[in-house]
């Protein structure tokens, strides 16, 4: 327990018991305090620094080892990676949020939800059994819909955050079942329980050749691609970005929407490099990078176009991971560090422009460059990242992901021209978001823009330098940490070498050439939308306006009115609709297995009859039949008192006095309660057909078959005497008593008596309290 | 004897469900006494039917003798009675407020928990 890898999940945990005190005390600052916990994290990550190839450092805990489930955690390059950034990202996010949110009330419970989350991402990085990475999986789910939901008055917000969270939740529990499968299966293989939940554990088997891989692979998919907002479930990710700028910048671009791309990445040693594999989870990718790039041009919220370029770059990542091959791999490590540093960069800077101007409206924007000095160059450097433009790391990143498409053979031309169309589209994108507010003419915005404070300004700014340095200077990432996180994706150590200028050989060439295409094909683009010559955007709009969500949206609406219709048919609200459902479920449930049961047995010993017991019985029978066809109240009542008189009787012929006793007293006692009551009440009418009153009929009989056979069975049974035994033994000796049911009554069960006196006191208290209720309102 | 006891508990299931299936809050009153009625026989025939042997110990001896009725089924019977007691003078006092309420005593008309 003592691992410091265990410690570093605990501590944005702990520090969510402090966070309401520090926002109550420091408002707008809280950040800077509360950034304390992911800067610790990191600092100590930072240490594990350099990862060597193909290691990995493993601790584990036993949780419930019944079940074979540990708190297993792994560190290898690609947890340290996430690791990092998780933390990196979530300290500088943490700075940022306070001073975005003011002086805002739920602050404390903002940073509360925020670090849960962030300790959440951190152990789903870092697990190593299925179950834990599970329930870290489903916290995250659970962060991001309060996060969404922060503006809970909107109910935007709020239905964006219910989208989220069932889109993911639904995968979510698809991801379960295949984890599940996937422990069944390696245990089928040779696995021991623990081994077999264990991701570290699957290396020793192939669940390739297990009869399960076709279910396992489509419910883990199905899994990564909701978290990951894949087509076709990618609908909820632009409708996230009704949340707070701090969690779109966190949740929504930089961590958890990776987590699908993680779990993709950590299992294709296990699961990958199969043809179904490939083709699914790579065809996936492309539509998913061509659907998000070719939305983004359609839209001028700034926040809407960095979520679409943010599905654009998810979904080229999963195409990656699908093609699987060395270089793609290491393209998708690059690609997914690169894209976490300028998106989040981009987000706050989203952030400040709506601070600072009041608005996200492209049009209404421009100039921003002189007010806003600083926002504008992290702003302007993020973009150049993200367009792919040398010297940024998101230009190394665009080289490798066109060398992939060129070197690998199966993948093809169409490929190569999808890649270059997206990349045509993020590369406008990227100038829609930072020329356009930052350069020409000054706009028309709703108040007057100046520059964010440090704490909003400070996050971009590193965030976008670091994309500046790491394009400039790539050999700290790939000795330190990038060859080590491809190693963990293939499952082989590999070396990783990354460069800006690649020298003069074919390839190279090519993709430089493609490179330098795609930028000045993007331009071409984004001045063409920015001057309107084509109706670019309203065409993309009604083009993405149909699809997925609009599913969403009626199967929600289905269920809604469905459950509606139910409850109205169930919830009739009618008490003897109630009684008829449950009289016909017992009858049905219990009516069948008693026929057999009694058809099946020897008949219990009757013994015998004697002609007055089947007197008083036959007089009870028929004081019962009478009473339910007599509308006189008075007389009614006196054929149920026969009932009990008789059944009083019955008691005394069957050695129990005690019984007889007790029913002859409170079958007086009754019988006067009800008098006084009854004249109270009115005559009784007929208020039932013909019909109904059959169909009542029918089901009263039912019953009451259902119980005589019931008691027919029941009688053949041996009891087991033990207790009984016990009680006539001890009787006397024991309580002193030689009424045997007595003793049990006051001694032996004396508390269970002290109960039934309670309940007849409180009932006697009700009747009081009544009956008192009356003679008040009279008064 | 047991079928006719079976045979009794079966007719006062079904006058008690009957009963109960009513729309007068009176009869409803009358079906959930006949249906305790119905319950305890139920237990108590279950238990073993045994002629003029009650639980009891002579004055004297250590303990009841051999073959006397079970005190077991007995013993639950008794509390059974007393609360099933207490149950329907409660619920007829209830019921008796609930129309001067309501001013009705069709159980089909007291749907709405608001008034």
């Amino acid at each position: 327990m003592t691992d410091p890898l265990i410690l570093i999940i605990l501590v944005p945990f702990a520090a969510t018991i402090v966070a309401p005190a520090v926002a109550r005390r420091l408002g707008a600052h809280t950040g800077w305090v509360l950034a304390l916990a992911p800067a610790i994290v990191f600092a100590y990550v930072s240490r594990l620094l350099p990862i060597e190839p193909g290691t990995a450092h493993t601790v584990a805990v036993p949780w419930v080892g019944s079940l074979g489930i540990e708190f297993a955690f792994l560190a290898d390059g690609l947890s340290v990676t996430f690791l990092l950034l998780i933390s990196g990202i979530g300290a500088l996010v943490m700075i940022y949020a306070s001073s975005y949110l003011g002086r805002d009330p739920r602050l404390g419970r903002f940073y509360v939800f925020l670090l849960a989350f962030m300790g959440a991402m951190l152990g789903l990085v870092l697990a190593d059994n299925l179950i834990t990475l599970f329930v870290f999986w489903e916290l995250t789910s659970v962060c991001s819909y309060l996060l969404i939901g922060f503006d809970h008055e909107k109910a935007e917000a709020r239905a964006a955050a219910l989208k989220a969270l069932l889109v993911t939740g639904l995968g979510g529990l698809l991801l379960l079942a295949g984890f599940l499968l996937m422990g069944i299966a390696g245990e089928q293989l040779g696995l021991s329980a623990i081994a077999a939940g264990k991701i570290s554990g699957l290396a020793a088997v192939d669940l390739r050749e297990h009869a399960y891989y076709h279910a396992i692979f489509i419910l883990v998919l199905l899994g990564c691609i909701t978290k990951s907002a894949q087509v076709p479930f990618h609908f909820w990710l632009p409708a996230a970005m009704a949340g707070p700028t701090p969690v779109s910048a966190y949740l929504h671009s930089a961590t958890m929407v990776k987590a699908g791309i993680y779990l993709l990445a950590r299992l294709s040693p296990h699961l990958g490099g199969t043809p179904e594999w490939g083709w699914t989870v790579g065809l996936i990718g492309l539509v998913t990078m061509l659907t998000g790039s070719l939305a983004t041009l359609g839209q001028r919220d700034m926040k809407r176009v960095l979520a679409y370029s943010t599905l654009a770059v998810l979904g080229t990542l999963v195409m990656l991971l699908g093609v699987g091959t060395e270089m793609a791999v290491k393209t998708a490590v690059v690609y997914l560090v690169a894209h976490a540093m300028y998106k989040a960069a981009l987000f706050m800077v989203a952030g400040n422009v709506d601070h600072e101007t009041g608005t996200r409206e492209l049009h209404r924007l421009g100039g921003l460059r002189k007010l806003m000095p600083w926002t504008a160059l992290a702003g302007i450097l993020a973009a150049l990242s993200k367009a792919g433009a040398p010297p940024m790391f998101g230009f190394i990143g665009k080289e490798m992901l066109y060398t992939t498409k060129l070197t690998v053979e199966n993948v093809g031309a169409w490929a190569v021209v999808a890649s270059v169309v997206a990349n045509v589209a993020l590369v406008a994108s990227a100038l829609m978001v930072s020329v356009w507010p930052f350069l020409g003419k000054r706009g028309d915005t709703p108040k007057k823009p100046h520059e964010a404070p440090l704490a909003m300004v400070l996050g971009a700014v590193l965030l976008s330098l670091m994309g500046l340095g790491r394009g400039l200077m790539p050999q700290p990432f790939e000795t330190n940490l990038g060859s080590a996180a491809a190693s963990a994706i293939l499952g082989r150590p590999v070396e990783m070498h990354l460069a800006l200028w690649h020298g003069v050989d074919p390839t190279a060439l090519a993709v430089l050439g493609l490179s330098l295409l795609t930028l000045t094909l993007g331009g071409g683009l984004y001045f063409l939308i920015r001057r309107r010559v084509a109706p670019v955007g309203p065409l993309l709009r009604r083009l993405f306006s149909v699809g997925p969500t609009q599913l969403y949206d009626l199967t929600l609406q289905g269920i809604y009115s469905g459950a509606d219709r139910v409850t109205r048919f169930i919830q009739s609200g009618r008490l003897r609709f109630y009684v008829m459902v449950t009289m016909l479920v017992t009858v049905i449930v219990a009516g069948p297995p008693l026929v057999r049961a009694f058809m099946g047995g020897p008949a219990a010993a009757n013994g015998g009859w004697r002609i007055h017991e089947i007197i008083v019985a036959a007089l009870a029978l028929t004081a019962a039949l009478a009473a339910t066809a007599l509308r006189s109240r008075l007389a009614t009542l006196a054929l149920v008192g026969v009932v009990g008189t008789c059944m009083g009787l019955l008691f005394v012929f069957f050695s129990a006095p005690d019984l007889a006793l007790t029913q002859v007293m409170i079958e007086v006692l009754s019988v006067v309660i009800l008098v006084m009551v009854l004249h109270r009440l009115p005559l009784v009418i007929k208020r039932s057909g013909r019909l109904s009153r059959g169909r009542d009929a029918v089901v009263a009989a039912a019953v009451g078959i259902t119980m005589t056979l019931f008691v027919l069975t029941v009688a053949r049974v041996d009891r087991d005497p033990t207790v009984s035994d016990f009680y006539l033994e001890q009787s006397v000796p024991a309580a002193h008593g030689r009424n045997v049911v007595n003793v049990i009554l006051v001694d032996f069960r004396a508390m269970d008596t002290l109960g039934e006196i309670t309940v007849l006191g409180a009932a006697g208290l009700g009747v009081l309290a009544l009956l008192r209720l009356r003679r008040k309102e009279r008064s | 004897m047991l079928i006719f006891m079976a045979i009794l508990i079966g007719v006062l299931y079904s006058t008690g469900v009957y009963l109960m299936l009513r729309r007068n809050v009176v009869k409803l009153i009358f079906g959930l006494f006949l249906l305790g009625h119905a319950a305890n026989l139920l237990i108590f025939t279950v238990g073993g039917l045994v002629r003029a042997r009650p639980p009891l110990a002579a004055v004297g001896a250590d303990a009841p003798p051999p073959d006397v009725a079970d005190p077991l089924p007995q013993a639950l019977v008794l509390t059974a009675i007393v609360i099933g007691f207490a149950l329907t003078s409660f619920f007829a006092v209830l019921a008796k407020r609930v129309f001067l309420a309501t001013g009705t005593d069709d159980t089909d008309a007291l749907k709405s928990t608001e008034s």
